[in-house]
């Protein structure tokens, strides 16, 4: 008893929609085969040929199907009309493209429909309720004309919409309709599609479908609501929507993923895909449990590859992804911390703070002379050199590439005005970054060297001007790096505290107390130091309020704050 | 001013496509048959001088890759590469001894060649030491990926150039002809590429790599550029302006998505650091041949002296595609 029928409408690849309709007339499953009329003649000819010898599989009139408009469903409907005329065994009625592949046995899905006889599988969706229109419009399919070709003329289709809404046309739904959407492919019972097609008001309906936009998915989703008894709204094609609202398309290497999903029927399928059409065209029984379909993994796949396309991955720059500032959708790749002043006040800073927060520790990587990568290397992660001149080059491309490079290991940096400011708006407004200043602390090295104090006095000056000018950039509005900034003085009147925040902020879950403290750097005299500056008419004043007294600021060295809230 | 920039670029464009004309005259065909060609075929243009060595392995990785024909220009060989290629029955071959640098570096003659057999097909633009990598190519012939490309209305294909080196001096394994090139330069740098934007033709300009990282470190603003566009789906009002990194009209070098996401792309493996290299180097230096005075060629022997080691404890040993996607220097996009 033939209790299923398929109809198909081709474009493309005939030969194997000709397989396919093979396949199930051979296991007694009458076909309608529409082949869209741009097809030439001759292929038409050849396919018709080719399935000739086939007694259930039959030939609608030919209309033209271009896509988004009423030729797909005037294509349906005449094969439909010659469906339930020719073969009145049919219960059920499976619409199915020429590009479809049938995943499981047809026993199979022949059981699935005999278990469930008077069940319509047509997904419809009130206008409310979808969220994948392409174009953004829902309602207004149905309220709008659209005169224009979408693919062809998108200017003129979107001004015109434009236009419509200005002067806020709508068309009227015909009564009693109430507009749903879905997928284009589903499998309806006898009763229901006789109803559609020989309801007096169909001239109405068509009329008024004639007009909508992507009929295909509208004219039998919105009237089937009215006839069937028992609609369960989901296809039972197997069919996924991209970005653009083309179909995906299925490869050779996708046949296990397929052969998981437990579903009846995929679209589309690439035409060249042999292993693919030898596999599930072969008739054997199937290797499926026959279970519900489950799409779900298939359904990760293709949102993973939509999420890919439109979303990308944070912090990567490549040839096929260079976003507009403030577009990146995440200016670098992780979060990372930039110490300045750090290194200069206390000894061995890098390599106290690597050992503390378990990581390596770089060095001042915006160097005049050279990226002191952290352990002195000459290449670090990813092959970035430390050619200071291949670094200003891109300073940009620099720190992109290392934190990228680097992916799931924080990078702390030393920072100061000695080194080139060209990224200072770039660390900014870098929500990953985690910026900490010592105000004043460039002074201290001036203060050990043993050079001319003319020269001192003149750079002292300079380094002055670049940190202020650096900080006025941390203390703009526009910021949105996370940013600390003590003055010297301030800092050193209570380290630990400081220095215990960063850490916590650095690695989280460790919640220790900090055991060792840092060793600062000695700094009898680093007072009358600065009270020279001033004789020699330079004022510092960075470093906050600093006593002229010399060496009395030396904080105990295992000093541990005051008592420090853990939460 | 908009417009008249678009006007002056689209006046750039029919000058590179006359001047492509004008030198069509400089070839001379040895074997056509173009004539065997299909709609819907995959096209691959090359133009090479003295490559006898590389052309068995090149051959046959496009040949499995599934190109259908080669269009080849020939730049006066005498190593025997004319006339291997001409035995090939799937290759169409040209000949000149005309300048290869006064053809713009055998832009115009491919430009010609692509105008006139190109059009309405996928071509891809290669140079026999360039191997086309793209997501999938493990298990998806070429013809998937230009398909995918057609429905989603895409017109070229970004690829980037990736320099593979071998571990030890370049010339320590000699290459032998018919062998895979990546079995000896199997290694590249991952992640040190520096990108900005070409604003005229809306390209985008990537530099770095081994190269930059060895022979251009004092003067990065020389190093070569790595980005190229090597696919594109044929028109015959199309011009390539600058070897394959840039073509007219602009919009096909729009290859990068600007609001986020990732467009897909993929790579092309360079098997330039061969033993093969040093001699190329010193010849190149003679004819003057190549860009901006060859002073790229003058860099490399510079830097050839002292036996240079392109690896570093970094470098990064090739494996397949979806490394190169991990690695994040080519992408799927949406493609799944």
């Amino acid at each position: 008893m033939a209790t299923l029928g398929f109809l198909m409408l081709c474009h493309t690849a005939l030969d194997r929609a000709g397989q396919v309709a093979r396949h199930w007339a051979e296991r007694d499953c009458p076909v309608v085969v529409h082949v869209d009329a741009k097809v030439r003649a001759r292929a038409y000819d050849r396919l018709r040929k080719s399935l000739a010898d086939l007694s259930n599989v039959r030939f609608s009139r030919r209309f033209v199907c271009e896509w988004g408009t009423w030729g797909l469903v005037a294509a349906t409907q005449a094969a439909a009309e010659v469906m339930l005329r020719d073969f009145p065994d049919v219960r059920h009625v499976y619409l199915a493209s020429g590009s479809c592949l049938p995943l499981r046995p047809v026993e199979d899905l022949r059981a699935y429909l005999d278990a469930r006889p008077r069940t319509d599988f047509i997904e419809s969706v009130t206008t409310e309720d979808v969220g994948w229109t392409v174009g953004g419009l829902s309602l207004e399919r149905f309220t709008l004309r659209f005169p224009f070709s979408w693919r062809r003329h998108r200017k003129l289709f979107d001004a015109y919409v434009r236009l419509q809404r200005r002067l806020g046309y709508r068309r009227a739904i015909p009564q009693g309709l109430q507009p749903h959407l879905g997928s284009q492919w589903w499998c309806l019972t006898r009763a229901t599609l006789s109803a559609i097609l020989d309801d007096p008001e169909r001239p109405v309906y068509d009329r008024y479908f004639r007009r909508v936009w992507i009929p295909d998915e509208s004219y039998f989703q919105t009237l089937v609501r009215l006839y069937s008894q028992n609609v369960e709204s989901r296809s039972l094609t197997l069919s996924k929507f991209d970005f653009q609202g083309k179909p995906h398309i299925f490869y050779d290497d996708h046949l296990q993923l397929l052969r998981r999903s437990d579903c009846f029927m995929a679209r589309k399928i690439w035409p060249q895909a042999d292993r693919l059409y030898r596999t599930f065209l072969s008739g054997e029984p199937g290797v499926m449990q026959a279970g519900e379909p489950n799409p779900g993994k298939i359904d990760r796949l293709f949102s993973k590859a939509v999420e890919r396309r439109t979303r990308g991955r944070p912090g990567l720059y490549m040839q096929s992804r260079f976003p507009h500032e403030n577009w990146e959708n995440g200016k670098t790749g992780n979060v990372y911390s930039v110490f300045e002043g750090f290194s200069e006040t206390f000894e061995d800073f890098e390599v106290w703070l690597g050992k503390v927060i378990g990581t390596r520790v770089h060095g001042h990587l915006f160097a005049p002379d050279r990226a002191e990568f952290a352990g002195g290397e000459t290449v670090y992660n990813g092959s970035l050199s430390d050619s200071a001149a291949l670094r200003d080059y891109n300073p940009r491309s620099f720190i992109t590439n290392l934190v990228w490079n680097t992916r799931g290991e924080r990078q702390c940096f030393q920072f100061g005005p000695g080194d080139r400011q060209d990224l200072g708006w770039f660390l900014a407004m870098d929500p990953n970054a985690q910026i900490s200043v010592i105000t004043g602390a460039w002074a201290i090295p001036l203060f050990k060297s043993n050079r001319d104090f003319g020269d001192i006095r003149r750079e002292a000056a300079q380094l002055q001007k670049i940190e202020q000018e650096h900080l006025n950039v941390l203390r703009s509005p526009y910021v949105k790096a996370r940013i600390r900034i003590w003055t010297l003085a301030e800092f050193l009147e209570s380290p630990m505290e400081p220095l215990q925040t960063i850490v916590d902020e650095i690695s989280p879950r460790a919640l220790r107390r900090l055991t060792e403290a840092p060793r600062l750097t000695d700094l009898t005299g680093f007072g009358q130091f600065l009270q020279n500056l001033r004789n020699q008419g330079m004022q510092p004043v960075l470093m906050g309020d600093f006593p002229v007294g010399g060496g009395d600021v030396q904080p105990a060295r295992t000093q541990r704050g005051r008592p420090y809230l853990v939460k | 001013m908009k417009i008249l920039r678009s006007y002056a670029l689209r006046l750039a464009r029919k000058r590179w496509r006359f001047r492509a004309m004008r030198k069509s005259r400089e070839l001379t065909p040895v074997v056509s048959r173009h004539r065997a060609v299909r709609p819907g075929d995959v096209l691959l243009f090359s133009t090479l001088r003295n490559e006898k060595v590389r052309l068995p392995w090149f051959l046959r990785y496009y040949r499995e890759v599934g190109v259908s024909h080669f269009l080849i220009v020939d730049n006066d060989s005498d190593d025997g590469s004319r006339e291997y290629l001409a035995e090939q029955a799937d290759v169409s071959l040209w000949t000149t001894t005309a300048s290869y640098k006064r053809a713009r570096f055998g832009v115009d003659w491919l430009n010609w060649l692509q105008m006139r057999h190109g059009h309405g097909h996928w071509c891809l633009v290669v140079d026999p030491d360039e191997f086309f990598v793209y997501p999938f190519c493990d298990t998806r012939p070429i013809r998937a990926l230009t398909d995918w490309l057609d429905a989603s209305s895409i017109r070229s294909f970004s690829a980037m150039l990736l320099d593979m080196y071998p571990k030890g001096p370049i010339g320590a394994v000699p290459y032998r002809e018919g062998q895979d090139p990546f079995e000896i330069a199997s290694w590249f740098d991952s992640g040190n590429y520096s990108i900005t934007r070409n604003w005229r033709f809306g390209n985008l300009w990537i530099q770095g790599g081994p190269r930059a990282r060895m022979f251009f470190r004092d003067a990065p603003e020389r190093a070569p550029a790595l980005n190229k566009i090597p696919l594109v789906k044929w028109h015959r009002d199309y011009a390539y302006v600058s070897s394959t990194h840039m073509l007219l009209p602009r919009g096909l070098n729009l290859v990068y998505d600007e609001w986020g996401g990732e467009k897909a792309s993929g790579v092309l493996l360079h098997a330039k650091f061969l033993d093969t290299f040093a001699a190329k180097a010193e010849e190149e230096m003679r004819r003057k041949q190549h860009y901006a005075n060859s002073h790229e060629y003058r860099a490399y022997r510079e830097g050839l002296k002292d036996q240079p080691d392109l690896w570093c404890k970094w470098s990064e040993k090739y494996i397949n595609w979806r490394q190169l996607e991990i690695l994040g220097l080519m992408s799927k996009g949406n493609w799944a």
